[in-house]
């Protein structure tokens, strides 16, 4: 049930924690950023868990990062520090924005962790980017054979793919019930499904996913009045207390572009018989995260598209502080939104988020948006 | 009297007759509609040259804008607020910023109109880079094509030749895919033979600078870190010309005689120190301050490898000179030649761009190989909030040195951006060091 997505993102070590003494023989991979290929790691029986920060304030990570890197890396890497993801066996990250890559680099200094880097492409658009990307899993699915000491057949890969993508399918089926005019699950439910599907064991996450649509989503209202439709997009963003108050004062998010949200799970696996380039393949052609969108613009087109498709009054644009990749991305979203006819709202996410400035903030835009009832 | 003797550069107006050349071919080239190509000048600026263009690389003249701001803070403060007005967020790249505020100014910095290129052509170094220049094009309605780079990992972590020689063959098919685009985009002929002389050049020229470097491991050093901006620069402008070869020929010459001759760039030389990432450009001063304690600094990862190829030397356990395709006994004949030995020549030797995406234990080598061999007693980190990616490991960095009992100094500010930067809080911070290590003014 849905209340179950909520059970496993607070209490998500907890839950990892009893289903590493119910798996011995798997091992768990913390990971930091959403392009980390779980389909190989599925198939070597190690389990991908999604390093997310505590929205905590802390005081363990000044010493190794610099003030102006993003809240969310300095949360994550403090949530390593205080040991929170001790059980995990391995650390992994994929080429991504330098803030996150340095809290994975300072854990690897101070936690002594076993780690794996992989070398993704920045420019996916390009042709060569397929046979480059392809190649560099190959070698990752050498290494994580290596480590855990289990070959990976194609059999293996085919069964990793299947739950990921099966977990993709679910997904995608909740988000296109968003479409209704009384959309049957919350926007922060949603986010919280995305977040337990990336922190915990998909085969089970798959099984609830699958019962909420039969059982529970068919004839639901998530809210007696939906209000104002909008969109959230932008930077990684778990943040609940934000997202509630927001559908708590006359609106509901209908769907988002975060890698915390539609971003992870959008497109599945096309088939092929080089199961490294299927893999691969899939991986280029996600939405892409801003410093993977270049040289052409494919963000754009993207975001307006869902915001048409599930019909949004207007856009929420956050932005983790000192999150570069949005903010390279900043101006032209905004005004590809704007061009489109969506207005947006611009806020500044940190650790924790000012909700009673934000309050006044979003009711504001809201009443823009619902000026038209006015007149 | 001090303790040593110095005199002035022999060739220190060549390198500024060099460095004012590249711009006034910029405005030249602007006046008279001829090939213009604009990006970060760490791309690889030897691909357009199967042309006859004019390059203008944003990350020198973001500094040259600071430095004129010194003077007129329209040229950096005003073109700061002006990317601002237009909604672009204040803590990004400053150079980027800068870049932004005088295209949509329409200022050039060393005047007329801001010179709208031919087209953008950008190396994706760090986070920034390939976005800057995507945004450049926006606004300038110019085609922009971009080169991925994925360096080869610092030696420590031992990356396997497989994974190495994926990356080579990603960046040599994307040159060989860009060198049809800008065919394109011109209209021009590529001409392949000039290419191979630029590759040549450039590998030359950053070798050279290495070399340079090298020399400045001699007590007195014979180069501070302030003349350094001045010289390096012609390998960041021009490294693949001819020019810049010859210039770096006569530079290691003279700095050898130096050598020879003990002649110092500071005549009181008592504390050797290097500095960390790009220093503020708007007060350079804090560098003669330091020497008013007998200390001074003679280098940086930074000033040593932006425009150096270096190489590591597993035998030695040491980093050296990399060695360009003719000392390498390699005759490069054709295109594809070229692209895949500039491919590895970026991918191997160039060791700053790959601190923008490694750090660790890999930046910590390098660090103290150059505090072993360059004789150094203590280090200046700048937390750099105008480049992210000199950043990248600033603090782990500061860690390192503090166990391994090295005197380190850290200072935060902006490379570019003068509202982030505050001097006498620097100079204070500089007296407790001195204090710390014990030395006082002279």
């Amino acid at each position: 049930m849905i209340e179950d997505f909520k059970k496993i993102y607070d209490n998500r070590h907890t839950y990892m924690q009893e289903w590493k003494e119910k798996n011995p023989d798997w091992k768990v991979m913390g990971y930091m950023c959403s392009y980390m290929p779980e389909e190989i790691l599925y198939a070597a029986k190690v389990l991908p868990v999604r390093m997310l920060g505590g929205h905590e304030p802390q005081n363990v990570t000044e010493p190794h990062i610099m003030g102006m890197f993003c809240p969310f890396c300095r949360d994550v890497l403090a949530q390593g520090l205080l040991g929170k993801y001790d059980y995990c066996d391995c650390i992994g990250i994929t080429h991504t924005c330098k803030h996150l890559n340095q809290a994975y680099e300072s854990l690897i200094l101070h936690k002594g962790m076993e780690h794996f880097f992989i070398p993704m492409p920045n420019k996916l658009q390009c042709k060569q980017a397929l046979p480059y990307y392809s190649g560099i899993l190959g070698l990752f699915k050498k290494q994580i054979e290596e480590w855990t000491g289990n070959t990976i057949t194609d059999d293996d890969l085919k069964r990793g793919i299947e739950i990921v993508d099966e977990n993709r399918r679910l997904m995608r089926e909740v988000y296109e019930a968003r479409k209704a005019e009384d959309p049957p699950i919350s926007g922060v439910d949603s986010m919280v499904m995305v977040c337990a599907s990336q922190m915990y064991d998909k085969v089970e996450v798959n099984k609830i996913i699958a019962d909420v649509l039969k059982d529970e989503l068919p004839g639901r209202q998530a809210k007696d009045d939906p209000g104002i439709r909008l969109m959230i997009l932008g930077s990684e963003d778990d943040d609940v207390k934000f997202l509630t108050m927001v559908e708590d004062v006359g609106a509901s998010i209908v769907i988002d572009d975060h890698c915390t949200g539609s971003r992870y799970f959008w497109n599945t696996t096309e088939p092929g018989d080089n199961l490294m380039d299927v893999i691969a393949d899939r991986y280029l052609k996600r939405p892409p995260c801003p410093i993977k969108d270049m040289p052409h613009r494919t963000r754009i087109p993207h975001i307006v598209g869902l915001a048409r498709e599930w019909d949004v009054a207007g856009a929420i644009v956050i932005q983790q502080k000192f999150c570069d990749p949005h903010e390279l991305d900043k101006v032209a979203v905004v005004k590809g939104l704007e061009e489109a006819g969506f207005p947006s709202l611009y806020l500044e996410f940190d650790v924790t988020v000012p909700l009673g400035p934000f309050r006044i903030r979003v009711e504001a835009f809201l009443e823009t948006l619902g000026s038209e009832d006015l007149f | 009297m001090g303790i040593y003797k110095t005199e002035p550069l022999k060739c220190w107006g060549k390198a500024k007759e060099l460095r004012l050349s590249v711009y006034e071919g910029i405005q030249k080239a602007r006046d008279e509609g001829t090939m213009l190509v604009a990006g970060g000048t760490e791309s690889a600026i030897a691909l357009p040259a199967g042309f006859d263009f004019d390059f203008l690389g944003g990350e020198p003249y973001g500094a040259s804008c600071t430095f004129a701001g010194i003077h007129d803070s329209s040229c950096n403060r005003g073109f700061m607020e002006t990317a601002e007005a237009a909604s672009y967020p204040r803590d990004m790249c400053a150079y980027m910023r800068i870049g932004i505020g005088s295209l949509l100014s329409d200022r050039f910095v060393f005047g007329g109109k801001y010179p709208v290129p031919t087209f953008n052509l950008q190396t994706h170094i760090c986070d920034t880079h390939g976005k800057w220049y995507q945004i450049m094009s926006d606004i300038e309605g110019v085609p922009y094509e971009v080169v991925d780079y994925i360096p080869y990992e610092w030696e420590t972590e031992n990356e396997s030749e497989e994974s190495k020689t994926l990356k080579r063959t990603y960046m040599k098919d994307q040159m060989l895919e860009v060198i049809e685009w800008m065919e394109k985009q011109s209209g021009k002929t590529f001409d392949d033979e000039k290419f191979i002389n630029a590759v040549n050049w450039e590998c030359e020229s950053t070798a050279l600078w290495a070399q340079c470097c090298m020399i400045n491991q001699s007590i007195p050093a014979v180069m501070d870190e302030k003349m350094m901006y001045s010289l390096y620069i012609i390998a960041v402008l021009m490294r693949q010309q001819k020019a810049a070869v010859e210039f770096y020929k006569v530079l290691l010459d003279e700095l050898k005689d130096r050598a020879d001759r003990g002649i110092a760039a500071f005549e009181n030389e008592k504390f050797r120190m290097i500095h960390d990432s790009q220093p503020p450009w708007h007060a350079l001063q804090i560098f003669r301050y330091l020497e008013e304690f007998g200390a001074v600094c003679i280098g940086a990862h930074y000033s040593f490898s932006l425009s150096g190829g270096w190489a590591y030397d597993k035998k030695q356990d040491k980093y050296l000179p990399a060695l360009p395709p003719k000392e390498a006994g390699v005759t490069l004949s054709t295109r594809e030649e070229a692209c895949e030995w500039y491919s590895e020549w970026l991918l191997a030797y160039h060791s700053l761009l790959r601190s923008l995406r490694y750090s660790g234990r890999g930046k910590h080598k390098r660090i103290q190989d150059i505090i072993d061999n360059w004789k150094i007693d203590g280090m200046m980190i700048h937390l750099n909030r105008g480049c992210e990616g000199t950043a990248v490991g600033q603090m782990e960095l500061r860690r390192y040195l503090a166990d391994q009992d090295i005197p380190a100094l850290t200072y935060e500010g902006n490379l570019a951006d003068v509202r982030e930067f505050d001097v006498e809080r620097t100079i204070d911070k500089i007296d407790t060091f001195m204090e710390t290590v014990g030395l006082e003014k002279l």
